[in-house]
């Protein structure tokens, strides 16, 4: 049981999007704050800091979290993903991303990496979700600008795709 | 908004996390799913010196059957007792009440235990334990307590925790033969904190209604072989008895008529789901 003392910076090492990385961070940086900054990760936005909006959500061992809820040193040893992690290419986009651009589901962009995300954990796990299921899981998060319609149409519209992708599922 | 610095521990056991809880009192915070910890240290309302991540200890991170109870450790998260096969069955009114705390995206970090530990008086969680006659359990370094949700609740955001304890795991009571539960939220969105929720158990002709999100801390009230008007009048007693006040979200008088409202339907819907 190491003490992290707090005026120092300690060592991190995790798995990001399938990399190993190792970097340092005080115990009180946010995860928001060490993939922007230490990693420069900025494809995870910040939008409130306290936890309202979702503009920040990664995956945390196969789950979904609020990177800003998230202390840099209890990702010690976690696999995270991020938004950076969903292109299966540098010069492709996912099905859902294709979707997003399709639809017009982003203006600003400033909500649309925390709901890619949180949409394809969603979507891997419940590859028939109804529009109001969908509406319902979109509740974690906030958008400004599109008035949701056109971003439950891209989830809605990638659902079915994902599906003609993988008949026998 | 950052938090002021503080030392971090990853306690892998519970006499490591029961140390510096017993060197630091209250100068040590717990964390666990840190849903509600991490903004307050952001906004500073919460400036602690040392945080204590409990996620790691083993034998907190089980969801177990007992005689008449599920116990629930103080590592499992909100999405994992929600997941549970067995909780439907096992105790309906937790598996009604569950996709009313929060959403997806903090479910799967926040804790069962931490939300009794918060002891908000809007949250679902310390509802439905009180509404059940739930029972809480701690621990010290020297000592273990259990504590019954009527007596752990004391007021707004506080509880029968000590400095130098934490919550090991919470007791929640299995159904019995021939009860009907109903669980119901009033709120400005789903997801959002309630303005006013009910969680009615029902058996034979009496009833137990919890309400919360009116009075500081949730509040159950046994109402005896009551129908009609006479329900109606206890209802209005009750919602008098809460002690309402005007906030942002809602006026006095409007929680009132929420508490007579919901409070009939949850519990009209708990007698005809008796089983
Ligand atoms: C956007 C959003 C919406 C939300 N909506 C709701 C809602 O509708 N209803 C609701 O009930 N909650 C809601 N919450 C809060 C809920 O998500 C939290 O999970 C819960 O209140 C605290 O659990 P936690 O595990 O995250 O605790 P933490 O944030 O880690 O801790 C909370 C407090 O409890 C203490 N603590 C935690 N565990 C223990 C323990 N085992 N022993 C002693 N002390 C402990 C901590 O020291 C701290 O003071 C919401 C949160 C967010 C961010
Ligand atoms: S920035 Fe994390 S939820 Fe808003
Ligand atoms: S696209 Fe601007 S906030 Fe969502």
């Amino acid at each position: 049981m190491p003490r992290l003392s707090a005026d120092a910076r300690h060592r991190i090492r995790a798995r990001i999007n399938g990399r190993a990385i190792e970097a340092e961070a005080e115990p009180r940086m946010l995860l928001t704050d060490f993939l922007r900054h230490v990693l420069g990760l900025t494809g995870t936005h910040i939008g409130c800091e306290h936890g309202v909006c979702g503009a920040c959500t990664v995956e945390i061992d196969g789950r979904l979290a609020r990177a800003c809820l998230t202390l840099a040193p209890q990702i010690e040893g976690s696999e995270i993903r991020t938004v950076e992690g969903l292109a299966p290419s540098p010069d492709r986009l996912s099905v859902l991303q294709e979707a997003f651009r399709r639809h017009h589901a982003l203006q600003c962009g400033f909500c649309t990496a925390g709901i890619l995300v949180s949409l394809d954990h969603y979507l891997a796990r419940t590859p028939d979700p109804s529009e109001s299921e969908i509406r319902e899981f979109l509740g974690g998060h906030l958008c400004r600008c599109t008035g949701y319609v056109p971003i439950v149409a891209a989830a809605l519209n990638a659902a079915k795709k994902l599906r003609e992708a993988k008949p026998h599922a | 908004m950052k938090p002021a610095r503080f030392d971090y521990v990853r306690a892998d056991t519970l006499a490591e996390a029961h140390a510096v809880l017993a060197a630091e009192g209250e100068n040590a915070r717990v964390i666990a799913g840190g849903q509600t910890l991490v903004p307050m240290l952001s906004m500073r309302l919460a400036r602690p010196k040392v945080v204590i991540d409990i996620m790691h200890i083993a034998p907190l991170a089980k969801i177990a059957e007992e005689k008449d109870a599920i116990r629930v450790g103080a590592a499992v998260r909100q999405a994992e007792l929600l997941e549970w096969p067995a909780l439907a069955e096992r105790q309906p009114l937790m598996a009604m009440a569950l996709p009313w705390v929060g959403h997806a995206q903090t479910r799967s970090r926040g804790t069962v235990c931490g939300s009794v530990a918060h002891a908000d008086p809007s949250a679902e969680i310390p509802l439905v334990l009180l509404a059940l006659k739930g029972e809480i359990e701690l621990s010290s370094r020297r000592h273990k307590r259990r504590v019954a949700a009527e007596e752990f609740f004391t007021g707004l955001m506080s509880t029968a925790c000590a400095e130098n304890e934490l919550i090991d795991s919470i007791l929640i009571p299995s159904r019995r033969v021939g009860e009907g539960f109903a669980f119901r939220e009033f709120g400005r969105r789903h997801g959002d904190f309630a303005i006013v929720a009910c969680a009615a158990v029902a058996k034979g002709n009496s009833v137990r209604l919890g309400v919360g999100g009116v009075a500081d801390r949730p509040v159950a009230r046994d109402l005896l072989d009551l129908d009609g008007s006479a329900l109606d009048d206890a209802l209005d007693t009750l919602a008098w008895d809460l002690e309402a006040r005007d906030d942002l979200h809602a006026s006095a008088s409007y929680r009132r008529a929420l508490v007579r409202r919901l409070g009939k339907e949850t519990i009209e819907e708990a007698r005809r789901c008796r089983a």
